[in-house]
């Protein structure tokens, strides 16, 4: 059997055509560099995405922090930690690249901080 | 007023900017980095979204993290920021007026980087008739809603444009619990990545119109609905197809135009095609001293390309203030032929003995096409043949063995293969 995939590994998006014997990947074509493989085999069998949103700061210079999984979660998954994600809040200053939350969900990823929120009322260091 | 003197003065604090006052710091000149807003970062801190860094870091970085690594690298470099500043004036010798809550500024600057960036198209550029409710704005509006002001803006949306950041909008409203009922595109072909196509659309099964637009915008006070219909090969709308669509939101994603306001005042000649300043492959516009990068030049798809420009433009600009850039010759074209929309340069200077790195959009969708570089007289260069998309943008570098002893101009088309598509 035969399927289409378009790769979302980076901005060239490759047109990845796929052969398969049951669940097992025989060939990939299509693929300009080694990620689209890689990229096939994960869509496939375990398709994940990278997950940002924002979080609430408390006491933050911004009142939201944007956030993201620090791999790709399940994307079966993807619904659930936005749940839990709209009910988390985290106190400033943050960090960027503080976890924000351990493990979510059993995945073993965690949620980190993708930028700095100094506290409210705190110069920016300029 | 404040008078101050640097090597090299940047205008605008987001990737392009960072990387050129960087790279001109490198070189040993004193830099100031000007910017509008209260942090460094540009519309990456509002583009929460992965996906960035992946050519440059190798990694895949939300917007505000890759921001944040070159707002850490500024911040140790010794260049002085301005923030909260606004330039108000560049004059042609190279002084830059600016003011912030410090009084008026005036910078003499040995040369200066523009890296204004780019602004959205709103609806007045596409004339979309009816109404003038609230509810109706552009994508990258909401998306600065809703990132960083935590606001909602609205439950129902209609997406006017497939440009990417409208797509990554789709899915960022989705998430959020916001209803997006489709994302409607004038033209046969999505304008935005064709991963965010597949990211952002059919992961969450976002409808996708092609070749249909909004024709009527309905509501006073707050947007109630929006009429859409079909259109034919000439973009009218084809009678009997409308549809009307109940929503309290409609999104803009229909285009970039390169912020060049203060370009044009200085003399700078901007390009009818891109909006942004006519360049030589050092990145100078016609204003000797005077360089231009990232959005402000021309409207890139991928933040890797733009920090690449400018570091470029960043080393220019130093040998410029440091006098020690090579005399140049007389300059030669690179022209935009056939199927090709634009090039970025627009002009080489032969005999450096430099490679030339060209960047370019087709003007269409082209599934079996070639790349021809060629010269008034001969054929240079033939490319292996493959798809050409706009929304991608290609690059090509002209070596010098290209260039050949005569340097000629060089004419930029792509072919296609068959009569078919």
């Amino acid at each position: 059997m035969e399927t289409n995939l378009i790769c979302i590994s980076c901005p060239k998006g490759c047109h990845l055509k796929v052969s398969l014997a049951g669940e097992n990947i025989q060939e990939v074509k299509g693929n300009r560099c080694p990620r689209g493989k890689e990229y096939a085999e994960s869509e496939i069998k375990d398709p994940r995405r990278v997950l940002t949103t924002t979080v609430l700061v408390k006491g933050g210079r911004l009142p939201v922090i944007p956030v993201k999984s620090q791999t790709g979660l399940p994307k079966g998954l993807i619904i659930a930690a936005m749940k839990i994600l709209r009910e988390t809040a985290v106190s400033s200053p943050v960090r960027r690249g503080d976890i924000v939350v351990e493990n979510i969900l059993g995945t073993g990823i965690n949620i980190i901080a993708a930028r700095d929120v100094a506290s409210a009322g705190t110069q920016s260091k300029y | 007023m404040n008078m101050m003197s640097y090597d090299v003065v940047v205008i605008g604090g987001g990737p392009a900017g960072m990387a050129a006052a960087l790279k001109s710091k490198e070189y040993g000149c004193t830099v100031a980095l000007l910017e509008r807003d209260a942090d460094l970062g540009g519309i990456l801190n509002q583009c929460i979204h992965p996906g960035f860094g992946v050519e440059y870091f190798k990694e895949e970085l939300a917007g505000p993290e890759y921001a944040g690594r070159f707002t850490d690298l500024v911040n140790s470099a010794g260049i002085d920021v301005y923030i909260q500043t606004m330039v108000t004036a560049v004059n042609p010798e190279r002084s830059v007026m600016a003011i912030n809550q410090n009084g008026v500024m005036q910078i003499s600057a040995g040369a200066v980087v523009l890296a204004m960036g780019c602004r959205e198209r709103t609806r007045g550029a596409i004339m979309i008739p009816g109404y003038r409710p609230a509810g109706v704005m552009t994508a990258g509006i909401a998306q600065r809603y809703i990132n960083i002001e935590n606001l909602k803006p609205g439950s129902k949306a209609v997406i006017v444009g497939s440009g990417d950041i409208g797509l990554i909008m789709a899915r960022r409203m989705y998430l959020e619990g916001i209803q997006v009922l489709g994302v409607y595109e004038i033209m046969p072909y999505v304008n935005g990545l064709i991963r965010n196509v597949k990211q952002c659309l059919e992961d969450f099964a976002i409808p996708l119109y092609l070749s249909e637009t909004v024709i009527d915008i309905q509501g006073k006070g707050r947007l109630s609905g929006v009429v859409t219909a079909r259109v034919d090969e000439n973009f009218r709308p084809v009678s009997g197809t409308e549809k009307h669509i109940e929503c309290d939101l409609l999104l803009l994603s229909v285009g970039l135009i390169p912020e060049n306001d203060l370009s044009v005042r200085v003399g700078v000649e901007l390009n009818t095609a891109t909006q942004g300043p006519l360049v030589n492959n050092g990145l100078e516009t016609n204003v000797p001293g005077i360089f231009a990068c990232g959005n402000v030049l021309h409207v890139h798809d991928v933040v890797d390309n733009v920090t690449r420009e400018a570091l470029k433009a960043g080393e220019q600009a130093a040998r410029y203030a440091k006098k020690t850039g090579v005399k140049p010759k007389e300059p030669r074209k690179i022209l935009a032929g056939e199927n090709i929309r634009y090039t970025v340069p627009n002009y080489y200077h032969p005999g450096a003995g430099e490679k030339v790195d060209i960047c370019f959009r087709v003007s269409r969708p082209i599934s079996d096409g070639y790349l021809v570089v060629s010269s008034p007289e001969r054929v240079i260069l033939e490319g292996k043949p493959r798809g050409f998309r706009p929304g991608e943008m290609e690059k090509f570098s002209l070596s010098p063995k290209l260039q050949g002893k005569d340097c000629s101009d060089v004419i930029l088309s792509v072919r296609r293969r068959s009569n078919g598509n």
